[in-house]
């Protein structure tokens, strides 16, 4: 193909978004809308993955050592804990750490004591990167000598671990079905505004055009809207996003506990996905279409 | 080799298909819910002729110019456009082919939201003749037809003859060798028909091969060219410099 064709396939591709305004509103607002739905659900599961993610790394496994184990097989165990791929991070809180800790707690009742009733109780804080590798981690520490005792909430890992997985299933469930809907909408919308100009496809192949002098400015055209009608609902999005996060944690004291995403955290992804989606249809929707009314 | 194979690519009997404008020997179609729309039809056209193909609706005028602009694959026979075999002619081998012909319809199918001169341009565009050939032969084929000046309007603020003086420079402006009107008068008035058929004429004379389909007995009884008549989709009669042998 020489340049000036396509230089022309491109410069009617964009004469062709201008100058059939009603297909483009239309696809642009069909594209939109549905990539703006499309994005509602995708903040929020990165939003609900994220929260239930930060309650998951505040649940740890303490650790407790038998009676007058020596501090160089406490540290021995420590490094055999550091190197498991299951954990964050630990922490060594010493017998008088804890009891420190404690007795703030207690206030003047703690001056009743004469020793550190907590003399056994220097342990590892144990962070994990998935609670649902709790059991394995706790099997394991089990099987250490020198082990004592090991606190740890199954509840609260297995609640949580499993919220997570129904939120996966849930949102990846809604986002597929929301991509399906759209493609078959922006389709339906594409499908139309080319059958109109089925004519100008046919006068076209007449005069001796190739397959892929007819098709090209129409897929070109096709990326273009898909282009504008992802980017719209982006802005939308990340204005909706900026002003709803602060409103609810402004405003919803109760909900304190509930931390959002920064924008770009979310956006880095959902940009290009969005346009991936909406030049993505574009051209398939255009080149499919096209293709059917080649056959002269 | 299959049978159906063999069958429609049959070695040619006579002369040399390449020789002629258009070349069909015992070209039959039948429609996909079995009616016959043409049957053992054999037509030879040389280049420069000048052939009328009249007929009644339905007689299957329509159908041997989509068999001609390869529009429809003829079921069996012999099929030689140009030097092209439309029986073995591939898909991606079409736009060349069609390239090699000018085609005018009754309804002239213009680029509506396209001027004059995008209109005769675009078929210099598909052949990727560069911005200077087409600034230079588009008006040269618009002043011909007698449109040069009005190259920026738009179809519908034409009238219908000058309409299908659009659809004749676009036709013509690759220089083609054969050129296919398909009723190219139908919609219009007697003075613009007798304009379009002098045009044609014309064209004819510097060598361009012209088939025009009609039914218009008028039309050909004054033009006193080769007339093929077809009837239920058969060759009846193909008079040299012949009137108009209306069968009924």
């Amino acid at each position: 193909m020489k340049i000036r064709t396509f230089l022309y396939t491109i410069k009617q591709g964009i004469i062709g978004v201008f100058k059939n305004k009603w297909f483009t509103v239309a696809t642009v607002a069909t594209i939109a809308a549905c990539l703006f739905v499309f994005g509602i659900f995708f903040a929020l599961a990165f939003n609900v993955e994220y929260i239930i993610k930060t309650a998951e790394e505040n649940v740890s496994v303490t650790v407790f050592f038998d009676e007058g184990l020596s501090q160089e097989r406490i540290d021995e165990i420590g490094e055999m804990i550091g190197r498991r791929a299951e954990v964050t991070r630990y922490e060594y809180i010493s017998a008088e750490e804890a009891w420190e800790s404690f007795s703030e707690q207690l206030g003047e009742y703690a001056q009743g004591f004469s020793e550190n009733p907590l003399a056994n109780s220097s342990n590892y804080q144990i962070y994990l990167k998935d609670v649902s590798k709790q059991a394995q981690l706790v099997h394991y520490l089990e099987g250490i000598e020198g082990v004592r005792k090991i606190n740890k909430s199954d509840f609260t890992a297995d609640t949580l671990s499993g919220i997570n997985l129904i939120l996966i299933y849930v949102f990846s469930g809604m986002i597929i079905v929301l991509f399906a809907v759209s493609i078959f909408l922006i389709n339906n919308t594409v499908t139309m505004g080319i059958s109109v100009r089925k004519e100008e496809i046919t006068i076209m192949k007449y005069v001796g055009a190739t397959d892929f002098f007819v098709r090209a400015p129409f897929v070109f055209e096709g990326m273009i809207i898909g282009a504008i009608g992802s980017i719209i609902p982006i802005g939308a999005l990340y204005y909706l996003y900026l002003l709803g996060s602060k409103f609810l944690e402004e405003e919803f004291e109760i909900l304190s506990f509930l931390t959002f995403l920064p924008p770009m955290e979310i956006f880095k992804y959902l940009i290009p996905v969005s346009v991936l989606i909406g030049v993505g249809i574009g051209f398939l929707g255009s080149f499919f279409t096209v293709h059917k009314h080649l056959k002269v | 080799m299959s049978e159906t194979k063999k069958k429609r690519t049959r070695e040619v009997k006579g002369d040399d298909p390449s020789k002629y404008a258009i070349y069909l020997e015992d070209v039959c179609k039948t429609f996909s819910d079995g009616v016959p729309a043409l049957s053992n039809i054999d037509l030879k056209v040389k280049p420069g002729e000048f052939v009328f193909i009249v007929g009644v609706s339905g007689a299957g005028k329509s159908t041997l110019i989509k068999l001609l602009l390869h529009e429809l694959k003829a079921d069996s026979g012999v099929a030689y456009v140009n030097g092209y075999n439309l029986m073995t002619l591939k898909h991606n081998k079409i736009p060349k082919f069609r390239r090699s012909l000018g085609v005018v319809f009754q309804d002239f199918r213009l680029l509506k939201d396209r001027s004059v001169y995008e209109n005769v341009a675009f078929a210099q565009r598909i052949v990727e003749k560069s911005e200077r050939e087409i600034r230079r032969n588009v008006p040269s084929m618009l002043s011909i037809v007698g449109l040069a000046g009005k190259y920026k309007a738009k179809p519908k603020q034409l009238a219908g003859g000058e309409q299908q003086r659009v659809a004749l420079a676009r036709a013509l402006v690759n220089q083609p060798k054969l050129l296919l009107a398909d009723e190219p008068t139908g919609n219009l008035d007697p003075y613009n028909t007798e304009e379009i058929m002098k045009l044609l004429d014309t064209i004819n004379s510097n060598g361009t091969t012209v088939v025009v389909v009609t039914h218009n007995d008028k039309l050909v009884n004054d033009m006193r060219k080769r007339v093929v008549t077809i009837k239920q989709g058969t060759i009846v009669s193909d008079a040299e410099e012949g009137g108009y042998v209306d069968e009924d």
